[in-house]
């Protein structure tokens, strides 16, 4: 079964535990310039938005890549960045329409979400419910539930 | 490990930044953030110092597990000596500054001297320089995040400066992070515009990784989280209605301060409660609370995040307040709204804006306006004098008090002498109700006996984020007290005093007790800090740390006769609820606490005392 991120703004609190956990399974320390997820505030709107790759099924970034240095890890789908042929071209950071995928001046390649190898820590430190690992066909039903919910306050046409 | 083991000394009269090495001797003694700083504080500074002048100090400290993945570990402490109280000053926040500067390699940071302009710290890791902030000076808080931000051009930047009533003395003045989080009690603010220093600037790339057992300190963090998930206060109570959870509970139990604490109940509670919170204004059709928002690493998630009505008399000429802001907490809510009778829930909140705005303490602000209103009732004080009608209930004079106080125009500036200071100079000093000139927050020590041993005895004059009792006389937390009886109230003062001085100087926040014992909080600093962390040693820290704070305050000048409470509390019964009828008990307990902590009956350290704690 193909699993995907799923990401529900509206229950996130803005903790960063998300970013600390990403940091720490990444590079073994608590370090938020570090972490593969963001978390941005949107202050005047009261709204905290957690960000990240979501796993392009036809990935720009891969498409892009001069030294095919991302390629597709077959069990859980994610593209992952093999750091070793990675040039630092930064071309897939241009092709990505989201800006998942980031240079990291410190290595001198780019880093992007790679799923944990299919337990994302992310989700596992979410306290809220904000950030969860779901079957990928499911993503966005819980959302087309609710408006399905909504639809019983329609007006109905009378007989 | 848990510590950088850097500190960063500022000499703000010279102009420079030099990093030393931390004294890891007492960081076995004192751990961090409040303990640890308190040390260097009294090592370093007169306690007869005025706190305004350039040999005062200010300290901010992070504590050990600040920056990691701890629950709530991301906050930090302002530390010197206060110019509301003349005592000790240790204020608190959260937000996400702390946690930035742990992450940029700094332990703390002490500042020295007085700058001669201007001037505001700028971090970035092991990089730190003071840079001029002529073009700052006179903003708020807001507006000076902003600038910086800019500047820097870097949003990731994170911001702790002072505003206006920092600036101009205003003598509760808060040093306000992240927008909405303050380090807000005894004039923390006021000392750092004393030295012309307007902002910290911090940037923090370095990350933490000094963690004594990574995986150890991983599997006590989430078992830790785990407890604050499943406990009905920190799981469910806190973020829904934040620590306006409150409001009709306390109002219930009659330990409500109203009108500058002439009645213990209030009409109006439940109109400012965190339940009206959640309910659709009937202007609008929209809730005061937007969302709930949680400080760095926090997983209980208190914080209001709240939009007033754009109509509203307090801000249909303000856009800027228009956007969603830090909402009502409920000691703001209390000092803004009860100790005043006012029960307009967004004024109450855009009071808060203005609070956060320019940095000033709402608890000390409000019950200032309780004091005024008392004497505009009495005639003492008129609206010539004070600019306007000035009513209990009345929510105009509220604003414009709060206006007038940042910005130091008119009446405003005798509001920002407090209340003590105020009241005495109108001849009335009985109706400060304050101690060591510290206003109390939002539990009236009729209706909640412990509390009022708790105000009387601070350190940093009335408080009650020093010993919280209320968790006990009210909610159970360890062990349900009755919160009308005074037998065992001292021994219970000084349990909560002493493990929050622990938690205090862990980095984590002590909101976390309402679900946490100390055992819980040993699991983490174990498993994170050098060196072998028993509850003992912790407990003992506390204590510890209590005991200096007292020498501090003996040496600056405080006797037994400061641990007092108000006259009204003693001699004006309760009027109505569980309490009717009843005083407070003080000075039954005061000897009693005095016994339990080890001191003579002046509320002296005995030697015994001080040499088993290796004082």
């Amino acid at each position: 079964m193909q699993k995907s991120l799923y990401i529900d703004a509206n229950k996130c609190t803005g903790c960063l535990q998300c970013e600390m956990a990403c940091s720490y399974e990444n590079y073994g320390m608590f370090n938020l310039s570090k972490s593969r997820i963001k978390v941005f505030n949107f202050e005047h709107e009261g709204r905290k938005v957690p960000y990240t790759c979501t796993q392009c099924a036809d990935a720009w970034c891969m498409t892009a890549c001069p030294v095919d240095a991302i390629r597709i890890d077959a069990a859980t789908g994610a593209k992952i960045v093999h750091e070793d042929v990675c040039v630092g071209c930064k071309v897939c950071t241009i092709a990505c329409p989201f800006g998942t995928i980031n240079y990291v001046a410190d290595s001198g390649k780019v880093q992007k979400c790679d799923l944990c190898g299919g337990d994302p820590a992310c989700a596992t430190a979410c306290p809220t419910g904000a950030i969860t690992y779901v079957d990928a066909d499911w993503t966005g039903l819980d959302k087309m539930r609710q408006w399905a919910a909504k639809t019983d306050t329609q007006p109905r046409a009378s007989a | 490990m848990g510590w950088t083991r850097k500190i960063l000394r500022v000499d703000l009269t010279n102009g420079q930044c030099k990093s030393e090495p931390l004294n890891m001797q007492w960081a076995q003694q004192y751990l961090g953030q409040r303990g640890l700083a308190t040390k260097y504080f009294v090592e370093e500074v007169d306690p007869k110092v005025d706190p305004l002048a350039p040999a005062n100090k200010l300290i901010m400290a992070t504590g050990p597990l600040t920056g990691t993945m701890a629950s709530t570990g991301g906050r930090y402490s302002v530390i010197t000596k206060g110019p509301l109280t003349g005592a000790i000053a240790c204020s608190n926040s959260g937000g996400y500054f702390g946690a930035e500067l742990k992450m940029a390699g700094w332990d703390m940071i002490i500042f020295e001297g007085r700058s001669p302009k201007p001037v505001h710290l700028s971090i970035e890791n092991d990089k730190a320089e003071l840079k001029d902030a002529s073009h700052l000076w006179g903003k708020t808080t807001w507006d000076t995040e902003e600038i910086i931000k800019k500047t820097h051009q870097d949003p990731q930047t994170r911001v702790a400066s002072i505003g206006r009533a920092g600036e101009n003395g205003v003598l509760y003045a808060c040093v306000v992070n992240d927008l909405h989080r303050a380090a807000g009690r005894s004039g923390v603010g006021t000392v750092m515009g004393s030295k012309n220093l307007k902002a910290v600037a911090v940037r923090g790339t370095a990350g933490v990784s000094g963690i004594k057992d990574f995986k150890a300190f991983m599997a006590a963090t989430v078992a830790a989280k785990k407890v604050l998930a499943d406990h009905p206060v920190t799981g469910a109570g806190l973020p829904k209605y934040g620590t306006q959870v409150l409001m009709n509970v306390i109002n219930e139990m009659g330990a409500l301060p109203t009108r500058n604490s002439q009645d213990v109940q209030f009409e109006g509670a439940r109109d400012i409660s965190g339940e009206a919170m959640h309910e659709k204004r009937p202007t609008d059709g929209k809730a005061n609370l937007v969302t709930n928002a949680a400080c760095f690493g926090c997983t209980i998630a208190c914080g209001r995040v709240s939009q007033v009505d754009q109509n509203h008399f307090s801000v249909v000429n303000s856009p800027k307040y228009w956007g969603a802001s830090g909402g009502l907490e409920y000691e703001n809510a209390w000092s803004l709204g009860a100790a005043n009778g006012v029960n307009d829930l967004d004024a109450l909140t855009v009071a808060n804006y203005i609070c956060n705005e320019d940095g000033m303490d709402p608890i000390t602000f409000g019950a200032t306006v309780g004091a005024v209103m008392e004497l505009f009732t009495m005639g003492v004080l008129s609206k010539e004098q004070l600019g306007m009608e000035s009513p209990f209930g009345s929510a105009q004079a509220l604003i414009d008090f709060a206006h007038m106080t940042a910005e130091g125009r008119g009446f405003g500036k005798e509001l920002g002498l407090g209340s003590k200071r105020l009241t005495e100079k109108y001849g009335h000093p009985e109706l400060s109700m304050t101690v060591k000139s510290q206003e109390f927050p939002a539990y009236d020590p009729r209706g909640i006996q412990g509390i009022g041993l708790a105000y009387a005895t601070s350190n940093r004059g009335a408080c009650h984020l020093r010993g919280y009792t209320v968790a006990s006389e009210v909610f159970g937390i360890p062990v349900k007290t009755d919160p009308l009886a005074t037998e065992g109230k001292a021994d219970l003062v000084k349990a909560f005093q002493d493990a929050t001085g622990a938690f205090d100087s862990s980095g984590l926040c002590v909101f976390t007790t309402f679900a946490w014992t100390l055992a819980d909080l040993q699991t983490q600093v174990d498993t994170a800090c050098e060196g072998t962390w028993t509850m003992e040693k912790l407990n003992e820290l506390g204590e510890r740390i209590w005991n200096m704070e007292r020498l501090f305050n003996n040496a600056a000048g405080f006797t037994a006769k400061d641990d007092d409470l108000p006259p009204r509390l003693k001699t004006e019964p309760a009027k109505t609820g569980p309490a009717k009828g009843l005083v407070s008990g003080v000075e039954k307990m005061l000897p009693e606490y005095y016994k339990a902590r080890g001191w003579d009956a002046q509320g002296v350290p005995s030697k015994d005392t001080l040499a088993r704690l290796g004082l």
